[in-house]
């Protein structure tokens, strides 16, 4: 076990240095900051003095160990646009992302078990046609376009959600402040979050079904059958656990993926987490940000995955996680 | 009744009428983004604009047709050439509770004088003279037209509340642009709100000054809440669905719902950024024709343009200068003859045509790349050519600094609300000592119509002003120095009762002090 986290460990800073090294790369071709900081009239003169004083007419190599050297004692640089240190702006930003993931988490495992498993149970019945359908309407609409139909729907036709933002928030700790204690905050999280899952709902329902599907084929299943043992009990306690194996190694990538996700669903929401900030930090050329939201973002997926494969060896006792480190 | 329920009734009646009397009046106002800083001399942008005339006042300020109106000046006179003397208004206070007087306007002055991007506005004058507590002298260099124009950027600053030192040693005054500055952070104006709360984009809250000097404005607006969204159909869709009072900019693909929508309002007003086309001379040789770059102006259809792809939300130019400004010139109307282009190249010798390329920003100015795309697609129909190229401004800028295209689109506006503040920037000879056509892509260089522009900068007669502005017009007409296609137009959305239509203005910086919000 503990070998194993300090395997895991050196491949998080082997990727974390990969990670910072093409963010560094990249930045040079995102386009010129300076135009996003001064007016348009300014001089080339002007610009040229700032931009010296950026240290941006260093060499790559001389730009890239200076980040480096301040990276390592936790200084990532500072957001041209927020005057702030850029890990400051992503963890004041992160709350709002991680509520949002979790909402969709929550409303994606909440369906596609349910969901999954009745159409693996009833294949052929015109529900779970219409649930097989829709999942494909799903997965193929993008999450942008499903936001906008949405907030046109439920909040400018009918009225009964608010359209951006994430309304009344209360202060927990530090900088997290949540949705999930005022009626508002509940009411601004909901279409987000849908919009949110609806991506990745669609492949959970079809992931469970297939397994489950299959499970369902299983000797055990039909001698438990045979025992007379309650459809219920034998739909979810003894199938839907060896359908969950690969449901988790797959939900561990797609956590990060939606974390890619919620870049277009807080754009169009307008909710102010971090993948908003990230595009917009694009847009404005504000490169310590860009740089650190890489990173940080880096640095989400390794301990997702990290901490999958400990579920992995928990959820099935075969797979020996003190072994995984030899 | 008895005479019980009787006083209830009174009782309760009082306490309606008194909470109608003094209920908030909030409104929620969604921009597509937020300003950059607190500091009013940081950035020049509109969201710096806007944000100066909300918590600050300036000397002068424009009115909705173009006229100066008096702010913290109550009056100004020429006393000679280079002097223009301000009385300014006396019983101003600051947020903080300081004094307005001479010596703030003075202080500001020199710290514009230290900004990077408002120093070129106020490059001819020298100094501000203090002559006492309420009067001073604005001086320039030469004899200048354009003193109240640049005055109504001298936004009074607290200057006890600037001065002195912050916690950790540094000058409250300096003007950083990246990073940390107390001006950047804290705010004190003489305007009619100040800032209670701000989250970088996220939301600012403005709260009425309760004690703001301009008694007579009728605005009853007691708290702003600005949120930046940055999403055009989000922004659309928060207005129609009541989450927000007061929107902009309003995209043109929605005009048509918000203008049809119940209790909103929709208000356009024709804005005064040019959008234009240079030509490479030093690139392509057949530019410096003029029949041939005449050819390309005639061969563009900018009123298609504004009709199909603007769908109306563009005034067609055949000019840089829109109507107000002094050059604007009416007898100069757009020219589409597609005939005419095809002979104008033939006589230049280039009736089968060139290949050039194209360069254009995709997230800049509306509808861009389109644009970009359908004049493309125009000049073929005279045998040009276009390897069209769009990309995203942060990209495109470094680009239009390097000339990389042979045709470049560039749009403007005039800082100072000035025709010849265009011919400096985007068509007088470049020159890298004076800074003049520093966006002069084109490489057009006509000493006669540099001559013109010298003359309206020192000439402070109007008469004689517009005289010369408007013969600079003609000139880059005949000539076809550049390609105007339109000057974007500006537009909001707002519910009925907000009367927005009397606070916005050609500027885009509504006056919201003077908003009035009807029940």
């Amino acid at each position: 076990m503990f070998a194993y986290l300090v395997k895991r460990v050196f491949q998080a800073i082997a990727v974390m240095f990969v990670i910072s090294l093409i963010a560094f790369a990249i930045q040079g071709n995102l386009g010129d900051p300076l135009r996003e900081l001064v007016g348009q009239s300014v001089s080339e003169e002007v610009r040229q003095q700032l931009r010296e004083e950026l240290g941006l007419n260093d060499s790559f190599l001389q730009q890239y160990l200076r980040f480096a050297g301040n990276a390592l004692q936790g200084d990532l640089g500072t957001s041209y646009f927020f005057k702030e240190p850029a890990l400051d702006v992503i963890l004041k930003k992160l709350p709002a992302t991680l509520e949002l993931v979790f909402g969709a988490t929550l409303i994606i495992i909440g369906l596609s078990v349910p969901l999954g498993v009745y159409t693996a149970i009833k294949p052929n019945a015109l529900l779970s046609k219409i649930i097989m359908g829709l999942s494909i309407v799903g997965i193929s609409i993008p999450v942008f376009l499903t936001a906008i139909l949405m907030i046109f729907v439920f909040s400018v036709e009918l009225g009964w959600l608010p359209s951006f933002g994430r309304g009344d928030i209360v202060p927990v700790w530090g900088y997290w402040e949540t949705n999930f204690l005022t009626a508002d905050g509940w009411a601004h999280i909901i279409l987000p979050s849908i919009a949110l899952a609806s991506i990745m709902l669609p492949l959970f329902v079809r992931l469970i079904r297939a397994e489950m599907m299959e499970v369902l084929q299983s000797e055990y299943v039909r001698y438990a059958t045979a025992k007379g043992i309650r459809p219920w009990r034998i739909y979810f306690v003894h199938a839907l656990k060896n359908t969950l194996l690969p449901v988790i190694t797959v939900g561990g990538v797609q956590i990060g993926t939606m974390v890619a996700y919620t870049i277009l669903t807080e754009t169009v929401f307008q909710w102010p987490g971090m993948g908003f900030m990230f595009l917009e930090a694009v847009n404005r050329v504000d490169t310590p940000l860009i740089v650190a939201y890489l990173i940080v973002v880096g640095f989400i997926f390794v301990v997702t995955n990290t901490i999958v494969d400990l579920i992995y060896g928990l959820v099935n006792p075969t797979v020996n996680i003190a072994r995984m480190g030899a | 009744m008895t005479k019980f329920t009787a006083g209830v009734a009174t009782a309760a009646l009082i306490a309606a009428l008194s909470s109608a009397a003094y209920a908030e009046t909030t409104v929620r106002v969604a921009y597509d983004a937020d300003p950059v800083s607190m500091d009013p001399y940081e950035q020049l942008s509109g969201g710096t604009l806007q944000l100066n005339h909300m918590v600050f006042d300036p000397l002068v300020r424009w009115t909705k047709d173009l006229q100066f109106e008096a702010r913290l000046a109550e009056s100004w006179e020429q006393i000679d050439e280079t002097t223009m003397r301000f009385k300014l208004r006396e019983g101003v206070k600051f947020h903080s509770g300081n004094d307005f007087t001479a010596k703030d306007i003075d202080w500001t002055f020199d710290r514009i004088k230290q900004s990077d991007d408002f120093k070129g506005i106020f490059a001819p004058f020298v100094d501000v003279e203090v002559v006492d507590d309420y009067t001073v002298d604005l001086k320039t260099s030469e004899p200048f037209p354009l003193v109240l124009h640049t005055a109504t950027y001298i936004f009074a600053m607290d200057s006890a509340y600037y001065s002195g030192q912050t916690d950790d040693g540094k000058d409250k005054a300096e003007i950083v642009k990246h990073g940390d500055s107390f001006a950047s952070r804290n705010i004190s104006g003489t305007g009619p709100f100040t800032v209670t709360e701000r989250e970088q984009g996220v939301r600012v809250v403005f709260d009425r000054n309760d004690s703001y000097w301009d008694t007579e404005s009728e605005g009853n607006v007691d708290e702003i809440v600005l949120t930046p969204i940055k999403e055009d159909p989000t922004r659309v869709a928060a207005l129609l669905s009541g989450d927000v009072d007061f929107i902009a900019p309003v995209p043109p693909t929605d005009l048509d719902r918000v203008e049809k929508a119940d209790g909103v309002n929709l208000i356009t007003m024709p804005g005064t950024r040019i959008i234009t086309f240079q030509m490479n001379q030093d690139r392509v040789e057949a530019f410096k024709d003029a029949r041939v770059r005449q050819a390309i102006d005639y061969a563009v259809n900018n009123a298609g343009i504004v009709d199909r792809i603007m769908r109306g939300f563009g005034t067609v130019a055949a000019q840089a200068s829109p109507e107000g400004y002094l050059g604007y010139d009416a007898s100069l109307t757009p020219r589409y003859d597609l005939e005419k282009a095809k002979a104008l190249m033939e006589e230049a010798g280039y009736a089968d045509g060139f290949s050039i390329t194209m360069m254009a920003p995709n997230n800049r100015y509306v509808n861009d790349d389109r644009i970009a795309q359908a004049v493309a697609s125009m000049l073929s129909q005279i045998n040009i050519t276009v390897d069209l190229q769009t990309m995203p401004k942060a990209q495109y800028w470094p680009k239009f600094d390097e000339r990389a295209a042979d045709m470049m689109m560039i749009g403007w506006h005039a800082d100072t609300e000035d025709s010849a503040n265009f011919h400096q920037f985007l068509s007088a000879c470049p020159d890298s000592d004076s800074g003049n056509g520093q966006y002069n892509s084109g490489a057009y260089c006509n000493a006669e119509a540099d001559a013109l522009m010298d003359v309206a900068n020192t000439e402070t007669d109007p008469a004689k002003r517009a005289e010369a502005l408007q013969k600079l017009e003609g000139m880059l007409y005949a000539e076809a120095a550049f390609i105007p296609l339109h000057w974007q137009n500006l537009a909001w959305g707002a519910k009925d009762n907000m009367n927005a239509e009397d606070i916005v203005n050609a500027l885009n910086f509504p006056y919201f002090g003077d908003l009035v919000v009807s029940e």
